[in-house]
């Protein structure tokens, strides 16, 4: 018997011309990636679902808790300008490139300036942390899963801008920059859910 | 990485100055620690799981001394606790984990006709986070006494229930040594699992569209996708406990409002499609095996498929069957009784499609095949109990008891290990080249199986008769005397039977005859290569036009394609 891996020519099967495409390994690595966060996010979010108002002692989301619009803003267009950015890049437009891709890493440190900022104000003003009750512990839990999302998305979009400064970013990694951009609108996603279910659902409690 | 870019003129790097002999010792840890290549590190997988699994197994054995008889003193309680925590972490963890992704990683990029996984470093990572998560649960028999001198190895049950884990009742830092080595070996598993996925949709050989896949195959991507989707909320809770006991977080704090019962969800939403993990690469074993050693193809290979993906989905829906007892409504008791019976139609598919393929073909009993139809049995007798207990008002009674403990030793063992052993045989002239000896096979599997239906089949009737599970000894005049012996001897006989398994794999080894390429006569692509198969697999990649390219090639005059 002949080998297949030695012959490739298997008698049995004749050339069959057709033409063979597989997905590329990137886009389906970081989709199975995105499941798998999604399921990690689900789980901390039904927990402080679970928890809303079975908090024994204050304080309480009404009392403590805003809506945090400017953060939740530039979060959110931080997604378009990667997109602007990604065209720029489609054209082939370098300054472009850079310019939106600084925005969006800018308008990222905001939203996380904004949530140093609220935590350090929940903290040592309200003396509100992540052992005070079960609202502290499902809070500080879920925002600050988001929020060390936000930092992994932070650290992969300046390490593109700095190896783009030195020079070593082209159009060859227009799909490399596609992943990240994917695993960005990712976040920005979980922020909306994140921001529903503490910010304007259990503002109630 | 197609055929045409293999260079002709390519020449061997220089020799490597480390341990330059081949077969020194530094050489062959060099080669084991810098190897990224799928077939090395699946022997490695499978290699660490046979190692946990005596050890395991070694567990379970001073458990059945301590239980064979009443009021017996053998190991302290405490250390009796320890040893039923340490046995289900361990072959929970280190065992079936790492031998399901062995399989996975050897056979998977072979039979798809590639030549490794789609990220062959993130495959060693895979391997290296998974073997150091096994150290550090075992190294808490030396760290965990700590400062506090408070008990050793984790002993709070595989499943950890809260708020035995919280910091008062669970002093020092064994539960800690258990939450962080499963944090681990959760991120090892999702990273292979989430390879495992980019390979198979990503590097399948010319001509194999999704149906043409062996079921192995197929197989490997619904549970890659369990272990994608149930493994985080494992990790979760880990995080949850890790934060409750050193941030004075109050997840599972009761007295702060939180509570106990949360972690059995989220501990059971991951811990049965866990089940299935498990579970589901044993049916990817068995429909490669009865097939080949039925000389007709698999029936109903779609069905199969359907069957497999349908376990897949319903398996997310049935977590709280493990709670029946805590006190849900009616409507939550319902659901999951209802969703856990729905279990048993594709499984019951699968069966009778199994069957189907046996029925009116030329079988032919070696040992692979022996090994799939005890497990076609025993894992029978596994579903009905499954489905016995689905039934909350029956759970109610038998929940916690010894039932139970025969009821997922038979789907593990009876159905998992049956079929590992059945895929090491079935495998073993692949990738060592020699055949496995069918005399010591033989004495393993009738030693084997009478020891196994000796140590479980009595603990149905102790089970019924009372005995919860867990208990450290008991008195006498229960009724539960004679089964615990029985049980207890049971054991001997599975000693045996591992024993003349060991001695196989190495006597084999050096004394067996030589495989060829084919031993088995069979039709998927891993029998095209030479055994062991070269470390680039095929020369030249394949090409395929059915779902059985060897049959093809060995039939030419009537090729399976004409009827696909």
């Amino acid at each position: 018997m002949t080998r297949i891996g030695n012959t490739n020519k298997m008698t049995a099967a004749p050339a069959q011309n057709l033409e063979w495409k597989l997905p590329s390994h990137r886009k389906v690595a970081v989709i199975t990636l995105i499941l798998t966060e999604t399921a990690l996010f689900s789980i901390f979010l039904v927990a402080y679902l679970f928890y809303m108002g079975k908090s024994l002692n204050q304080p309480y989301p009404s009392e403590i808790l805003h809506f945090p619009v400017l953060a939740t803003i530039a979060l959110l267009s931080s997604s378009v300008t990667i997109v602007f950015s990604e065209m720029a890049l489609h054209r082939g437009n370098k300054p472009m490139f850079y310019l939106w891709w600084a925005i969006t890493i800018a308008l990222g440190s905001y939203f996380l300036w904004f949530t140093a900022v609220e935590w350090h104000h929940l903290i040592f003003k309200e003396n509100f942390t992540l052992a005070t009750n079960v609202f502290g512990t499902t809070f500080y839990s879920l925002v600050g899963l988001h929020a060390s999302h936000v930092i992994i998305g932070l650290i992969l979009l300046s390490l593109v801008f700095v190896l783009g400064l030195l020079g070593k970013v082209g159009p060859e990694h227009a799909e490399h920059i596609e992943m990240i951009s994917w695993y960005w609108h990712f976040v920005d996603a979980i922020w909306i859910v994140v921001a529903t279910v503490v910010y304007i659902i259990s503002i109630r409690y | 990485m197609n055929s045409e870019s293999v260079d002709e003129n390519y020449e061997l790097p220089p020799p490597q100055k480390i341990g330059e002999e081949r077969g020194s010792l530094t050489r062959i840890i060099q080669e084991l620690v810098f190897t990224v290549d799928h077939k090395k590190l699946g022997m490695m997988y499978i290699g660490s799981g046979l190692l946990f699994f005596v050890v395991a197994g070694i567990m379970a054995v001073f458990i059945r001394i301590q239980l064979a008889v009443p009021r017996n003193h053998f190991v302290e309680p405490e250390v009796y606790n320890r040893l039923f925590t340490m046995h289900g972490t361990v072959m929970v963890f280190l065992v079936g984990m790492p031998m399901i992704f062995g399989f996975a990683n050897y056979l998977v990029p072979l039979m798809i006709g590639a030549r490794d996984m789609a990220f062959p470093r993130l495959n060693a990572f895979g391997f290296w986070v998974f073997f150091f998560s096994g150290l550090l649960l075992f190294f808490s028999y030396f760290g965990a006494p700590g400062l506090y001198a408070a008990g050793s190895a984790p002993d709070v049950g595989w499943f950890a229930y809260s708020p035995l884990t919280a910091k008062a009742f669970s002093r020092g830092h064994s539960t800690d040594y258990w939450t962080l080595s499963i944090l681990l070996g959760g991120i090892g598993s999702i990273a292979t699992s989430l390879n495992i996925i980019v390979t198979i949709f990503c590097m399948r050989c010319k001509g194999m569209i999704l149906g043409r896949m062996p079921l192995f195959v197929w197989i490997f991507l619904v549970v890659a996708f369990l272990v994608i989707i149930a493994l985080p909320p494992l990790s979760a809770c880990q995080i949850m406990l890790i934060l409750d006991r050193y941030f004075g977080a109050k997840f599972f704090d009761t007295q702060a409002g939180g509570s106990a019962v949360l972690w059995q969800h989220f501990f059971w939403i991951f811990g049965h499609p866990e089940v299935y993990i498990l579970m589901v690469p044993g049916f990817g074993i068995a429909s490669e095996v009865i097939p080949v050693f039925s000389r007709k193809p698999i029936f109903g290979y779609p069905v199969m498929v359907a069957a497999t993906v349908m376990i897949g989905f319903i398996s997310l829906g049935v977590w709280a069957h493990h709670m029946f007892s805590i006190g849900m409504t009616s409507i939550g008791n319902t659901f999951f009784a209802i969703s856990t019976l729905l279990v048993a139609i594709p499984t019951g598919i699968k069966i009778f499609n199994w069957i189907g393929t046996m029925y009116g073909g030329k079988l032919r009993f070696e040992l692979p095949m022996l090994f799939c139809l005890a497990f076609l049995f025993q894992f029978l007798i596994a579903g009905l109990t499954g489905v016995m207990l689905a039934i909350a008002p029956f759970d109610w009674q038998l929940t916690d008891s010894y039932f139970v403990v025969a009821h997922f030793h038979y789907v593990l063992i009876g159905g998992l290990l049956y079929t590992l052993f059945a895929g090491i045989y079935y495998w073993y002239p692949k990738a060592l080249g020699k055949m496995p000896n069918f005399k010591l096979g033989l004495w393993h599997f009738i030693l084997f199986t009478i020891g196994f239906q000796m140590t479980f089949v009595p603990q149905h009737f102790s089970g019924f008769l009372g005995m919860p599970r867990r208990i450290y000894t008991y008195d006498a005049g229960r009724g539960w005397e004679l089964w615990n012996m029985i049980s207890s001897i049971g054991v001997i006989f599975q000693i045996a039977g591992v024993l003349f398994f060991v001695v196989n794999l190495i006597y084999s080894y050096v004394k067996g005859k030589k495989a060829g390429d084919d031993p088995w006569d069979a039709w998927t692509l891993e029998w095209a290569t030479t055994s062991p198969p070269p470390h680039y697999n095929f020369e030249t990649l394949p090409e395929i036009r059915s779902r059985r390219p060897l049959w093809d090639l060995k039939h030419p005059d009537d090729p399976d394609w004409k009827y696909e």
